[in-house]
C-alpha cells in the first residue's frame, strides 16, 4: 500500500485519539460529550461502510445498532441483578452473563447475521426502493424491542448496565472501526462497490455484481454496527428502544451528510461536529452559562440539526469534505489559506 | 392462540384506511414522477394541515373555514418546500434527494414541537372542527363510521379527477412525458418548472384531503402525525412499484387494506405487534417480487440508466 493511502488512514485515527486524549483532561462531566462524540464516529463509520461506498441510502442501520446494544448490554448486566429487572426474558438471556470483551462479540456477531438475513432479501432491489425498504426493518426492530419482554425491557427501561465505555475504549473501538472500514475499501470487494456506485452500468458490464458487493458491504456494516452499539450501551449504562430508532437514524445520517458521504474522512469529521452541536444544544435546552445564560426551548437541537443537513444537501450535497478522503495537502493548503486570510 | 375475527366490518374499516394510503401514495408518486424525487417529508405537510384544523377549532370557527385554512396551510407548506428544497436539488441523485426530505421532515417534526410546547404546554391539540365524521352510520348490520364513507368518495373522485386530468389534458401529457424521460421532453418544449409546480400543487392538494380525513379519524393532532403512516405508505409504494403511478397506489391502497385487515385478525393481546406483521409480510411480498408486485419484468436488479 502506498506512504499516501497509508496517511488517509491515520488522519481519521489521530483525530479520534486528539478528541479522546483532550477528552482525558476535562473533568468527568465534560468527558461525557467526548466520549458520545467518540462513539458517535464508531455508528457513523459503519454507517458510512454502506451507505457511503454503496451511494445508496439505508435507514436500517441504527437497528443493527440496537441488537448490537441490546445484546451486548443485557448479557453484561449481572444474573443477579437480572432475575430483578428482566423476569420474563428467555433464561438463556436471564441466566447467563458474560464479560465485557465477549459482550462486544457477541454484539458483532448479532449486528452481522441480521444484516445478513435483511440484506438478502433488500438488496435485490433497486437501490432506490432499497434504501425506503429499509424502513421496515428499522420498524420491525423497534416494534419487537418495544414490545417482546421476553428477549429485554420491553418499553420499560434497562439500567444498571456496566459502564466500561471510558474515553480509551471509546477511542480504541472506533479506531478499530475506522482501520476495518479503511481496509475494506481498499480491498477487491470495496473498490467494486465503490464503481457501482460511481457508474451501476458500467460496473456490471466489466463483470460486477451489483447485489453481491452491495450484500458484503451491508453485512459488513451490520457487523460494525453492532460492535458500535456495544460501545454505545457500555458508554450510556442504560436502554430502551426508542434511544436507537428514527432520531438516531437522523442523527446519524446528518452527521454522515455533513461530513461528506463518500468519504471515511467525511464520516468521521460530520461525526465529531454534529456531535459537538447536538451535545452543546442538548445542553442549552435544559439551561447553561456561556458568558452569559443561555436556554432554548426544547426542540431546538433537532431543529438545528435537521436545518443544517438540509441546508448541506441544498449548499454543498458533497459535505465538509466534497467526498475527498483526508491528506497532508489538505492540511496544509487549509494551513496557507488560513495564513493568507 | 387464537385469531381475532376478521368480519364486514373489519373489511369496511380497512378499506377506509387503504382509500387514505392510496391518496398518499399517489402524492408521493406524482411528485416522484417528474422529479425522482421521493418525499419523505410528505407527512409533515398532512401534519401541517392537521395543525390548522386543530388550531382553527381552537378559535371556534366553522367546519369549511377549518378545511379551508387546512388547504391554505398544506398548498403553502408544499410550495415552499419545492422553492427551498425541491428546487435547487433537482438535478441530485434520487438518495441525496430522500435524504434532503429526511431531513425536511424532522425539521419540520420539530418545528411543531417547539411551537406546540410554546404556545400550548402540552405536546398536542385535539382537532373537534371535523370530528362529527367519527359518528357512524349503520349500513346493512355493519357500523360504518361516515369517515370511512367519505374518505372512499375523496379516492374515488380524486383518483378519477387525476385519471382524466393526466390523460385527457394538454398538462396531463407533459406530465406523463416527464415522468417517462424528462430530458427529452424538455427539448420537447415541456416547461420543467410549469410541470414541476403543477405536480407540487396537486400532491399538496392531496395532502391537504389526507390531512383532514386522518384529523377525523384520530382527532388529537401532535408533531408526530402521519409520521408512521407516511413511512408505511412510502414502504407500500415500493411493494407496489414505485415507477409507475399506478402500481404505486395500489401498492399504497394494499398495504393500507392489510394493516386494517391484519388489525382485526390479530388477538387483541398481540394487536402491538401489527407493524412487525405488516412489515414482515412487506419483506415477504419483496422477497418474491422483488421489483415491486405489479412490475412488468418481475426483476431488476440495478437502476433504469
Amino acid at each position: 500500500m502506498k506512504p499516501s493511502s497509508l496517511v488517509q488512514l491515520a488522519g481519521p485515527c489521530a483525530l479520534v485519539a486528539l478528541v479522546g486524549g483532550v477528552g482525558s483532561f476535562t473533568s468527568i462531566a465534560t468527558a461525557i460529550y467526548f466520549e458520545t462524540a467518540i462513539v458517535s464516529v464508531a455508528i457513523v463509520v459503519a454507517l458510512y461502510v454502506f451507505v457511503g461506498n454503496s451511494g445508496v441510502l439505508s435507514f436500517g442501520q441504527i437497528s443493527f445498532v440496537a441488537v448490537g446494544a441490546y445484546v451486548a448490554g443485557i448479557m453484561t448486566v449481572p444474573v443477579g441483578t437480572k432475575v430483578g429487572e428482566l423476569p420474563t426474558a428467555f433464561p438463556l438471556l436471564r441466566d447467563h452473563s458474560v464479560g465485557n470483551a465477549t459482550s462486544f462479540v457477541l454484539a458483532t456477531a448479532i449486528g452481522a447475521v441480521y444484516a445478513l438475513v435483511a440484506g438478502v432479501v433488500l438488496m435485490r432491489l433497486s437501490g432506490l426502493a432499497a434504501g425506503i425498504a429499509t424502513l421496515a426493518v428499522l420498524e420491525i426492530t423497534n416494534n419487537v424491542l418495544t414490545e417482546w419482554t421476553r428477549i429485554g425491557p420491553g418499553a420499560g427501561t434497562l439500567s444498571s448496565i456496566t459502564e466500561t465505555t471510558g474515553l480509551l475504549q471509546a477511542s480504541v473501538g472506533a479506531i478499530v472501526v475506522i482501520a476495518i472500514a479503511f481496509a475494506y475499501q481498499h480491498t477487491r470487494y470495496g473498490r467494486q462497490l465503490r464503481a457501482t456506485r460511481e457508474d451501476p452500468a458500467a460496473a456490471q458490464a466489466v463483470g460486477i455484481s451489483v447485489h453481491r458487493q452491495r450484500l458484503w458491504a451491508f453485512t459488513l456494516s451490520g457487523a460494525l454496527s453492532g460492535f458500535a452499539g456495544a460501545l454505545y450501551v457500555h458508554q450510556i449504562g442504560t436502554l430502551t428502544a426508542n434511544q436507537l430508532y428514527l432520531e438516531q437514524t437522523l442523527l446519524s445520517l446528518a452527521m454522515l451528510v455533513v461530513g461528506g458521504a463518500a468519504s471515511l474522512w467525511g464520516a468521521v469529521l460530520g461525526a465529531l461536529a454534529i456531535s459537538g452541536l447536538d451535545s452543546f444544544l442538548g445542553q442549552a435546552e435544559s439551561g447553561i452559562n456561556v458568558g452569559f445564560h443561555l436556554d432554548l426551548p426544547t426542540g431546538t437541537r433537532l431543529v438545528a440539526v435537521g436545518a443544517i443537513m438540509a441546508a448541506t444537501l441544498v449548499l454543498r450535497p458533497s459535505g465538509l469534505t466534497g467526498g475527498r478522503e483526508f491528506s497532508l495537502r489538505w492540511v496544509v493548503t487549509l494551513w496557507r489559506r488560513r495564513q493568507v486570510a | 392462540m387464537t385469531l381475532g375475527a376478521v368480519d364486514a366490518q373489519n373489511l369496511v374499516d380497512a378499506l377506509g384506511q387503504g382509500a387514505i394510503y392510496a391518496l398518499m401514495a399517489v402524492g408521493i408518486g406524482l411528485v416522484f414522477g417528474v422529479l425522482r424525487l421521493v418525499n419523505f417529508a410528505y407527512g409533515q405537510l398532512v401534519m401541517g394541515g392537521a395543525f390548522a384544523i386543530a388550531y382553527a377549532s381552537r378559535a371556534g370557527w366553522p367546519t369549511w373555514a377549518a378545511i379551508l385554512s387546512c388547504f391554505g396551510v398544506v398548498l403553502g407548506l408544499s410550495l415552499a418546500m419545492e422553492l427551498a428544497v425541491f428546487r435547487p436539488l433537482r438535478t441530485q441523485s434520487p438518495a441525496v434527494m430522500l435524504v434532503a426530505t429526511f431531513a425536511v421532515s424532522f425539521l419540520l417534526q420539530s418545528v411543531a414541537l417547539l411551537v406546540v410546547l410554546e404556545v400550548q404546554g402540552q405536546l398536542g391539540v385535539p382537532a373537534a372542527a371535523v370530528a362529527q365524521l367519527q359518528q357512524a352510520v349503520t349500513i346493512g348490520g355493519v357500523d360504518v363510521r361516515k369517515v370511512t364513507i367519505v374518505s372512499l368518495v375523496v379516492a374515488a373522485v380524486a383518483l378519477g379527477a387525476l385519471a382524466l386530468l393526466l390523460g385527457r389534458t394538454t398538462i396531463g401529457l407533459q406530465m406523463r412525458a416527464a415522468a417517462t424521460d424528462f430530458t427529452t421532453a424538455r427539448l420537447l418544449g415541456v416547461s420543467a418548472n410549469r410541470v414541476i409546480s403543477i405536480a407540487v400543487l396537486l400532491s399538496g392538494l392531496i395532502a391537504a384531503a389526507v390531512a383532514v380525513l386522518l384529523t377525523a379519524r384520530q382527532p388529537y393532532v401532535q408533531n408526530d402525525f402521519a409520521l408512521l403512516d407516511t413511512i408505511v405508505v412510502l414502504v407500500g409504494v415500493v411493494v407496489g412499484g414505485i415507477d409507475r403511478l399506478w402500481t404505486a397506489t395500489l401498492g399504497g391502497f394494499l398495504i393500507g387494506f392489510a394493516s386494517g385487515v391484519i388489525n382485526g385478525a390479530l388477538p387483541t393481546d398481540k394487536s402491538a405487534y401489527l407493524p412487525t406483521v405488516l412489515f414482515s409480510l412487506v419483506i415477504v411480498v419483496l422477497v418474491i417480487r422483488p421489483a415491486g408486485l405489479f412490475s412488468r419484468t418481475g426483476s431488476s436488479s440495478v437502476e433504469r440508466v
